[in-house]
């Protein structure tokens, strides 16, 4: 599904991602571990199309499209969702009609029909259910007050109802507490499907206790320096991330 | 005191490539106009008021404004830039060719009825089962007035002002100038001297009008000045909501619109003035548009009235405005909510006067400045409360939206109180549409334009919310229209 290949990426001139190879396929939960500074969050952005960040070597093929072409919406088009680290608020724009405005936005494109507000509300509202929200959640502005369990939990209310093929969660466990976290991965986990992938961002173990992926990666200065299955990130978990990154380092010397 | 500028690099070319849009009703109705020749003497002042056939005491006060204007200088202290008017070379009177007014419909030439049409003003008699009474006004007569036997049995005048003049002389006498007087500045004074029609409501004691009332103005025949006159008057107990709408034809000239709205509330009575505003704005490089001068204010002269301006201003080159509230009663209630668009090379001087005299008087400000392209945008606001308005409160409320790095914001609030016992707040923000923002749109299918247009509606929900319902579904309209192109 998605196959990226020896990119490099920077913000203001400065490189953060130095060849990242990685290869996920339908069905499959990925999780990106690494240490603050590492490129985790770029990464994700740069999948999703941010054009803060430039991409200035590699190649990103998502279901055989080149992924670097499109812009983001395009890429939300082609069923890429991003659970963005820090949701951006929208005053005076109610979640609901922020939702609807997006599905719609992704069934136009897809030469589906559009929903009218009844029909809308009705799947949204099953939706709900899901991240355990109250459905006078969907009145409020998009954003605007929310907690930060709130913020996370409408990220995740919103990959559920329009369902993409490639999800990437940026940090969707940063600033949860525990009860938060059981929901939001709860409402992960009921993703799961043999024909989506996910990419799953984060920087402690925590939330791989909650979604079993089926492999992990350590980033570290830009790169993925150790993949593995899950038990890679309980031995992260013990050992600390400059276990990693003394890898990393000695590898370096022995590339040079 | 703020001044702010974007100064964000977000995609300035895309938002260059994209401010194309073109003004949608920009086109010449040919009909033949009966118009007075250019320049503005006592002769022309004697030939418009001989015209609308008007009593000797209309064209004294006439000639009285036009004499004092004569003395006056154009006022300079807005935040506009704009050549000198030359002001004898504007037509101060046109008229479309017929010289009685029409008895119904079917004497209305068709190609106005064409062109409201194209505008899509319900004039015909099933469209206006949305409930909108219309008096429109063509250039600077009064083509039709629809509704009107239904309002008369209740007592309530709706008429063009002209014929208010000829069949309420009393009313007119006793209002007119009572609330912009005709020295009151350069444009108003200009308005009492030249106008040429406009509207009149009356709404007798205890009555609540059970419609909207409409007008929709239109600016046609080239080098026209345009010089409205409303006067509307609730009479104790009374209520009304009052509906105006603009847009004009493209020109390459600018166009002087010197319109004054008066409104007076008696006892009890509450008058809702709401105005969705769009003239032509010019080109993309700030050829042509409307100079909107416009004096508007409303007296709530007796106890616990209250008057509420609601403006949605997307239109005109230049925009001079502020619709402004007298609390004269005890308990009286002024409201002022505005959303202000500049696009292009658009310039926006707008905002409102609050003047407290009553006891527990008590008013409200609410305004969202959007500023795109090269557009400046200013509130200019005044709340004065005056030694005699024990227990007077206040709540501003200045929001200022930029998209792109070229436009500006400004807000100038002046505060004057006489009175320590009194309530003021006011609370002012500027923000741009940010890049998160619109990623955030985007990354979820949004395409940028949709998603400006879908965070500037948001922003002025406050506003849109005091609309009448159908003027708020148009106001959106709108502003997606004038904003499309705008993406920053």
């Amino acid at each position: 599904m998605l196959v990226i290949k020896d990119l490099h990426a920077g913000v203001g001139g400065k490189t953060i991602l130095n060849g990242i190879d990685l290869t996920v396929n339908a069905g499959e939960v990925h999780a990106i571990m690494g240490p603050n500074g590492s490129g985790k969050s770029t990464l994700a952005n740069v999948l999703a199309g941010r054009d803060t960040y430039k991409v200035t070597r590699g190649s990103v093929t998502y279901l055989g499209d080149d992924l670097l072409a499109m812009s983001p919406e395009e890429r939300a088009w082609a069923g890429i969702f991003l659970a963005f680290q820090y949701p951006v608020e929208i005053p005076g724009v109610s979640n609901l009609y922020f939702l609807k405005t997006a599905m719609n936005a992704l069934r136009k494109h897809r030469g589906e029909e559009e929903l009218d507000a009844m029909d809308f509300l009705e799947l949204v509202k099953k939706k709900v259910d899901l991240v355990q929200m109250d459905a006078s959640f969907l009145q409020r502005a998009v954003n605007e007050g929310f907690s930060g369990g709130e913020k996370k939990r409408n990220e995740i209310l919103q990959m559920a109802v329009l369902e993409p093929r490639l999800a990437i969660l940026d940090e969707t466990d940063s600033g949860l507490d525990i009860d938060a976290l059981k929901i939001v991965a709860g409402g992960i986990n009921a993703m799961r499907a043999p024909d989506r992938a996910m990419v799953v961002v984060t920087h402690y173990q925590r939330l791989l206790d909650h979604i079993v992926p089926d492999k992990v990666h350590v980033l570290a200065h830009g790169r993925i320096v150790k993949s593995g299955g899950k038990e890679l990130a309980l031995e992260l978990e013990e050992k600390g991330y400059s276990w990693i990154e003394e890898q990393a380092g000695q590898q370096a010397v022995v590339g040079s | 005191m703020t001044d702010s500028s974007d100064s964000s690099t977000v995609k300035n070319v895309e938002l260059r490539e994209l401010a194309g849009q073109k003004y949608k009703y920009g086109w010449v109705t040919d009909i033949e106009s009966d118009s007075a020749p250019p320049g503005l003497s006592e002769e022309i002042i004697r030939f418009i008021s001989a015209k609308k056939d008007e009593p000797e005491f209309m064209l004294e006060w006439r000639l009285k404004a036009y004499r004092y204007w004569l003395t006056m200088k154009e006022p300079n202290w807005a935040f506009v830039h704009y050549p000198p008017i030359d002001y004898q070379k504007i037509i101060y009177y046109s008229a479309p060719g017929s010289k009685k007014g029409p008895e119904s419909l079917d004497d209305v030439d068709p190609k106005l009825l064409e062109t409201y049409e194209k505008l899509g003003i319900p004039l015909a008699e099933q469209k206006m089962l949305t409930g909108v009474a219309v008096d429109a006004v063509f250039d600077s007569v009064s083509v039709a007035t629809t509704y009107k036997d239904k309002l008369n049995e209740m007592g309530i005048i709706f008429c063009p002002f002209s014929e208010a003049v000829r069949e309420h002389p009393e009313l007119i006498k006793k209002y007119l100038g009572s609330v912009v007087p005709t020295t009151d500045n350069f444009f108003a004074a200009l308005n009492s001297a030249v106008f040429t029609d406009g509207s009149f409501v009356y709404i007798p004691k205890g009555v609540r009008c059970p419609m909207e009332l409409s007008t929709y103005f239109r600016i046609n025949a080239a080098n026209t000045g345009q010089f409205e006159r409303t006067l509307i008057i609730a009479d104790a107990g009374a209520k009304v909501s009052y509906l105006e709408g603009c847009t004009a034809p493209m020109r390459d000239e600018n166009q002087l619109h010197a319109a004054v709205v008066e409104l007076v509330a008696l006892d009890d009575a509450s008058i809702k003035y709401s105005t969705v505003q769009n003239w032509y704005p010019g080109d993309e490089n700030g050829v042509g548009g409307i100079f909107n001068f416009v004096t508007k204010r409303g007296r709530c002269q007796g106890r616990n009235s209250r008057i509420s301006w609601t403006q949605v201003e997307t239109g005109s080159a230049i925009t001079w405005k502020y619709p402004s509230c007298i609390l004269q009663g005890d308990n009286s209630v002024g409201e002022f909510y505005s959303v202000a668009l500049t696009n292009n090379y658009q310039q926006a001087d707008t905002g409102t006067k609050m003047i407290h005299i009553g006891k527990n008087t008590k008013s409200t400000i609410i305004s969202k400045g959007i500023s795109a392209g090269h557009g400046q945008n200013v509130y200019r606001g005044l709340v004065k409360i005056l030694k005699s308005a024990e227990g007077a409160r206040n709540y501003s409320q200045c929001d200022s939206l930029l998209l792109g790095d070229k436009c500006g914001a400004h807000t100038f609030p002046y505060i004057d109180v006489r009175n320590s016992a009194a309530r003021m707040e006011h609370e002012a923000s500027t923000s741009k549409i940010g890049e998160d923002q619109l990623f955030y749109c985007q990354q979820r299918g949004i395409a940028p334009e949709d998603a400006v247009s879908m965070i500037v509606n948001g922003f002025c929900k406050d506003v849109f919310r005091e609309l009448p319902m159908e003027f708020a579904v148009e106001a959106q309209k709108l502003l997606e229209i004038s904003l499309e192109g705008a993406v920053g």
